[in-house]
């Protein structure tokens, strides 16, 4: 009877196929319940599933009978060749050194193109999409392929490594960085113009101060996930502990595999802690 | 915070000045230089072991061919409906990630549960955290390069290193979802009468279950970049054909490759930000 207090549904292309089911509560009003999508998205997810399963030609039986292959592996990972840890300590500082480098170097480059493509901070929307599209570009990129490239470029070693850890980081930091600096309050920059300073004067302290602890938190998760990324790099010749994994797999040398994969753990782990307790005093 | 709190409360007692406060700003100059310091330090330390050996013999013909192959793509290939042609890759690609993040994000429910200290006697808890450690540092080509032992190379190799490895983050991030679950509202079922299974149904499942489609979705992204480069190893998708074409140098079809993929990727990102927004907004 009064239709003025049903709240006004958008209605979609699903719902006039569909038509919202209208209930009236005992106390005259009426409200419109949308019916469930559910039906629909497990719909098109089965067919998706089907679809993959087609393509992938994947097969759990093939996987369930002959999984005592994996777990000889894994046998063998688990019992390492502690005398290989020798072999290992040179490639793991190589990896260490090439993501800290990549990673300094990556988010430098990334702080001034953050701030451009702020939307609060940079005014022009054209500078701001562009730097953007350019941005979600590089992000696209699978990390290997940038190395692969690199050391094809400048021949193999840690140096296309190192390139190739700053490419991917620019491309992360600085995608974080403009998705915070847009949540920072202006109310200070504002305060700062009315008392009279310039733009570079207000900006450097209403601005920076905030966004410093975030970029800094930020870079640390960026280095925590290089470090990881890096150890692979080397399988297409950029250096680091890539390269002895790959001879190790190669050679079919699983316990001296176990090492190398036992040492990174110990590494990813401790780097992960460290900057895990530095990023909670940051915040 | 409540010392900071009665610090300042005492400061605006002391009915100081301007220039009195301005006098007791904090100063964090010394925490700075010393990360700086830090920092040029851990540079110079990485930087000693990395150089710059100038471009390799090939590096300008290389660094040319790339450049030209990204200009000029090659057409053909980029809308073919054939086997090996982009369009079918790509999908074979996105299949893989797919089935890789389903399988995964069912195989992380009970981890993540096992996991949770709020459910589970601390050791226990303890214990899983670690193994999903563990899963987490093996590099994902280091996964596939063992599975391949079990599957033989092809897509379903990649499925099956996908659906492991996505364990790692997917369980992680599901047992934040699970901290944070409000058990008030446990205990107001339980005091209507509810069973333990209307408990789960009313009280559980409706609170977890946007932030887990949005976990999978969000790695259904990881996972569909993830993807190409598991095909450096032969574990399908379009990786492999993409290595294949950087090492025997046609760059027409390495620049066809490298735009269904950004493509394909920027496509997704853009879907998959949508659906997650809505999701946090509750719709």
């Amino acid at each position: 009877m009064d239709n003025e207090n049903t709240t006004p549904v958008k209605l979609t292309l699903f719902d006039k196929i569909f038509p919202p089911e209208l209930i009236t509560i005992p106390n005259g009003h009426s409200v419109l319940r949308r019916r469930s999508r559910a039906p629909l998205i497990l719909l098109l997810l089965l067919v998706a599933i089907y679809l993959s399963l087609k393509m992938t030609g994947f097969d759990m039986k093939l996987i369930i009978t002959r999984f005592d292959k994996l777990l000889d592996l894994f046998v063998k990972l688990f019992h390492p060749k502690w005398e290989f840890f020798n072999k290992v300590t040179g490639p793991l500082m190589d990896t260490i050194k090439m993501s800290i480098l990549g990673t300094v170097i990556g988010c430098l480059l990334a702080l001034p193109i953050a701030v451009l493509a702020s939307t609060n901070i940079c005014k022009s929307p054209v500078i701001v999409s562009v730097l953007r599209f350019i941005l979600a570009l590089i992000r696209t990129l699978p990390t290997l392929v940038i190395a692969l490239v690199c050391a094809l470029v400048f021949g193999l070693g840690t140096f296309a490594g190192t390139l190739a850890i700053s490419i991917f980081t620019f491309g992360i930091v600085a995608k974080m960085l403009y998705e915070s600096i847009e949540t920072i309050d202006m109310g200070p920059f504002e305060a700062m113009e009315a008392l009279g300073a310039n733009k570079f004067q207000a900006f450097w302290s209403a601005c920076v101060p905030q966004i410093l602890p975030v970029y800094l938190s930020h870079s640390l998760y960026c280095f925590e996930m290089n470090v990881r990324a890096s150890a692979i790099l080397g399988y297409v010749g950029a250096g680091g502990l890539g390269i002895t994994i790959n001879e190790r797999i190669g050679w079919r040398d699983y316990n001296g595999l176990g090492m190398v994969l036992l040492s990174l753990f110990v590494v990813v782990v401790a780097i992960e802690f460290f900057s895990e307790y530095l990023r909670k005093k940051l915040s | 915070m409540a010392e900071k709190f009665e610090q300042i409360e005492k400061s605006f007692d002391q009915k100081l000045t301007v220039a009195q406060m301005y006098l007791m700003r904090p100063r964090k100059w010394l925490m700075y230089t010393l990360i700086v310091l830090i920092l040029v330090v851990l540079v110079g330390w990485s930087g000693s072991s990395i150089h710059f050996e100038g471009l390799t013999v090939t590096g300008r013909e290389v660094a040319k061919g790339v450049v030209s192959g990204v200009t000029h793509p090659d057409m053909k290939l980029m809308f073919g409906t054939g086997d090996t042609d982009v369009p079918y890759l790509l999908l074979q690609t996105m299949a893989i990630a797919v089935l890789g993040t389903l399988i995964g994000a069912i195989l992380a429910i009970p981890f993540a549960f096992l996991a949770s200290t709020n459910i589970m006697p601390k050791p226990i808890a303890y214990l899983f955290r670690v193994i999903i450690l563990l899963i987490r540092t093996i590099p994902s080509l280091v996964w596939a390069l063992m599975w391949i032992r079990v599957t033989g190379p092809g897509a379903s190799c990649g499925v099956i290193t996908q659906s492991v490895c996505s364990i790692g983050m997917i369980s992680k991030m599901y047992i934040t979802a699970i901290e944070d679950l409000d058990t008030r509202i446990l205990e107001s079922l339980d005091a209507m009468g509810c069973n333990a299974f209307q408990k789960i149904r009313y009280g559980v499942i409706p609170q977890l279950t946007a932030s887990f489609i949005s976990t999978t979705i969000y790695r259904f992204d990881i996972n569909l970049k993830d993807a190409t480069t598991l095909g450096i190893v032969g574990a399908g998708g379009i990786g492999a054909s993409l290595v294949q074409c950087l090492n025997s140098r046609r760059w027409a079809m390495v620049g066809s490759f490298v735009w269904g993929l950004m493509i394909l990727v920027l496509i997704i990102e853009f879907i998959s930000t949508r659906v997650r927004k809505k999701l946090a907004r509750g719709q």
